[in-house]
């Protein structure tokens, strides 16, 4: 028989991420303590909720536009004006999308031809490489270094830049770091896309979890950048919809026209009763992210105080709800910390490296749990660390 | 004038410490001090400080658990006992109020809008402690019209704690 299976799809690895998972629940241990998980601990917002149960008892279970309900689209426009001061017209440069992952497969889809470059930043989010490679695209990574706090440089996107060049690929506030970029830090890179002449898929998953005194600012309220680039936004981090898998793209119109055509022919349009629960998000969902971002802050800072106390190099990321604590001065790999941990105080982390090369050394740690949750696992780190300082 | 640029200064900042320290303890209780200043981006000696001074002012009026006794297999009851009263010249409801309080089986009192004037919530061990305490206690205050008890049957969600919600966590690690 022949080999059924396409070749690009077979080279593409399994994401590391669920590797090490696969580990933990191969274990089946209740004892074990996880700082793995990804996604908001807290329930969507029963207002949100209850709009996707009204939509239900309305009968409002049929496709809805391609690009979705212009109600949304009004919506999603006066939020991203409101926020982020970008302005989009919600009838042909917003697309409603599967989740913000559709977005960014749609956007690689619609806008690179075979054989373009496009430069992914590591340590970043497993997806984006294998979608590139799916788009038939050839990434091109940049590993950024902890000591800029994982901010992409200036020269390091000059160094990466060739003639098949087409696409740069942000995404801060950033998982798996929680690094972000400032408004000085975007002009610089700025400055170089649009002198070379190249576009900008900007992925603001979390762009409402930004910590501190600095606002969220996106790359295309920046001058000269809206007609490059596709921003990527949706409801899962802010408004703790994962399971709802509601997403959107915003961008100039000829892009947002040949990405709703992937769109409506591989996805049709995004879940009808999801939508209807994102309009009430969007109206009415201010307050419920004010009481989320307060409570991931609470953490990070207790996080980032604990690693401080234990000795461990944290930088004080500013965005997510991730930290990415430097494990280098134990003399074993981001796995090998990571197994040892689990197996030794049953506690399980991501090791770095499941983000790329230059997340070896690292640790991502989700906080993406109660405080008293993340105080048993700090007890636990400390116990693991104490017995390798002693050896 | 520079003095009193100052002082405008500290007070935000001591509010702003207020604000954070409370909004942290409100469902935090058992965390440590040092956690604490963490936390609110301040010092162990400020927190404390900070904590004692509003114990002071009764901002903070206590540390409490919640505990579910039916899982403890401990045997309670609860009412909510409506009280119709009539005010006293010149102290109103407070001195009847007052009085109600000292009880310890007394959880709560409120003045309150509508049919009657205090709903009391009333903790014992059974339905009967309850029921005498209301005909012996309660009804013979002076003042006190009249009373109806209504006995919780069931807990569904206490100081913001759902008791039917699912405590498992059920997210699986993907991204």
């Amino acid at each position: 028989m022949r080999n059924p299976l396409n070749s690009y799809i077979e080279a593409i690895p399994p994401s590391g991420i669920r590797k090490f998972f696969d580990l933990v629940s191969e274990m089946n241990d209740p004892d074990v303590i996880s700082l793995g998980v990804g996604e908001p601990d807290f329930d969507t917002p029963w207002h949100i909720r209850k709009e996707g149960i009204n939509a239900l008892n309305k009968g409002k279970t049929f496709y809805t536009a391609n690009a979705g309900l212009l109600e949304l689209r009004k919506e999603i426009a006066k939020f991203m004006k409101r926020k982020y001061d970008l302005s989009y017209d919600p009838k042909d440069e917003i697309l409603v999308t599967v989740g913000g992952s559709e977005a960014i497969d749609a956007c690689f889809r619609a806008m690179l031809d075979r054989g373009d470059e496009i430069i992914i930043p590591e340590p970043c989010f497993v997806s984006y490489k294998p979608c590139a490679i799916m788009a038939g695209a050839v990434p091109v990574v940049i590993d950024l270094k902890a000591e800029n706090e994982f901010r992409l440089q200036p020269e390091e996107l000059e160094a990466a830049i060739t003639d098949k060049t087409k696409m740069v690929f942000l995404s801060y506030p950033n998982n798996p770091t929680g690094a972000i970029m400032e408004r000085e830090d975007l002009e610089k890179i700025a400055k170089v896309i649009i002198e070379h002449d190249l576009f900008v898929i900007s992925d603001e998953i979390y762009a409402e979890l930004t910590y501190g005194d600095e606002r969220f600012v996106s790359i295309a309220s920046l001058p000269g950048m809206r007609e490059r680039t596709v921003v990527v936004n949706g409801f899962s981090k802010a408004f703790a919809m994962t399971g709802w898998r509601l997403g959107y793209a915003a961008g100039p119109e000829p892009i947002m026209e040949q990405m709703k055509k992937v769109h409506q022919f591989a996805i049709m349009c995004s879940p009808t009763l999801s939508q209807y629960a994102g309009v009430s998000a969007l109206r009415y969902g201010e307050e419920d992210i004010k009481i989320m971002r307060s409570e991931y802050d609470r953490r990070r800072r207790y996080l980032l105080n604990k690693f401080n106390n234990m000795g461990i190099p944290c930088f004080e990321a500013k965005g997510a709800f991730y930290l990415f604590p430097c494990i280098k001065k134990f003399g074993m790999s981001s796995d090998e910390f990571a197994n040892a941990i689990l197996n030794e105080q049953k506690l399980a982390v991501v090791p770095g490296s499941a983000f790329g090369n230059s997340g070896e050394g690292f640790l991502r740690i989700s906080y993406a749990y109660s405080l008293e949750d993340l105080q048993k696992a700090m007890e636990r780190l400390e116990k693991f660390i104490e017995t390798r300082q002693s050896k | 004038m520079k003095k009193e640029k100052l002082c405008v200064l500290n007070t935000v900042k001591e509010n702003v410490m207020r604000e954070r320290l409370l909004s942290a303890i409100e469902n935090h209780a058992r965390i440590s001090t040092d956690d604490l200043a963490a936390i609110t981006c301040s010092t162990p000696e400020a927190v404390e400080s900070e904590l004692s001074k509003l114990e002071a002012e009764k901002v903070i009026c206590g540390y409490h658990t919640l505990i579910n006794w039916d899982k403890a297999g401990e045997e309670t009851a609860d009412a909510f006992i409506e009280v119709k009263a009539t005010p006293q010249k010149g102290v109103g409801f407070d001195q009847m109020a007052a009085q109600i309080s000292r009880y310890p089986q007394v959880e709560s009192i409120f003045l309150i809008s509508g049919s009657c004037d205090f709903i009391v919530f009333i903790s014992g061990k059974s339905m009967r402690e309850i029921a005498m305490f209301v005909s012996e206690e309660l009804s013979t205050i002076d003042g006190v019209i009249s009373t109806t008890t209504q006995f919780i049957l069931k807990k569904y969600k206490q100081d913001g704690f759902d008791y039917q919600g699912y405590s498992r966590d059920e997210r699986i690690v993907t991204t």
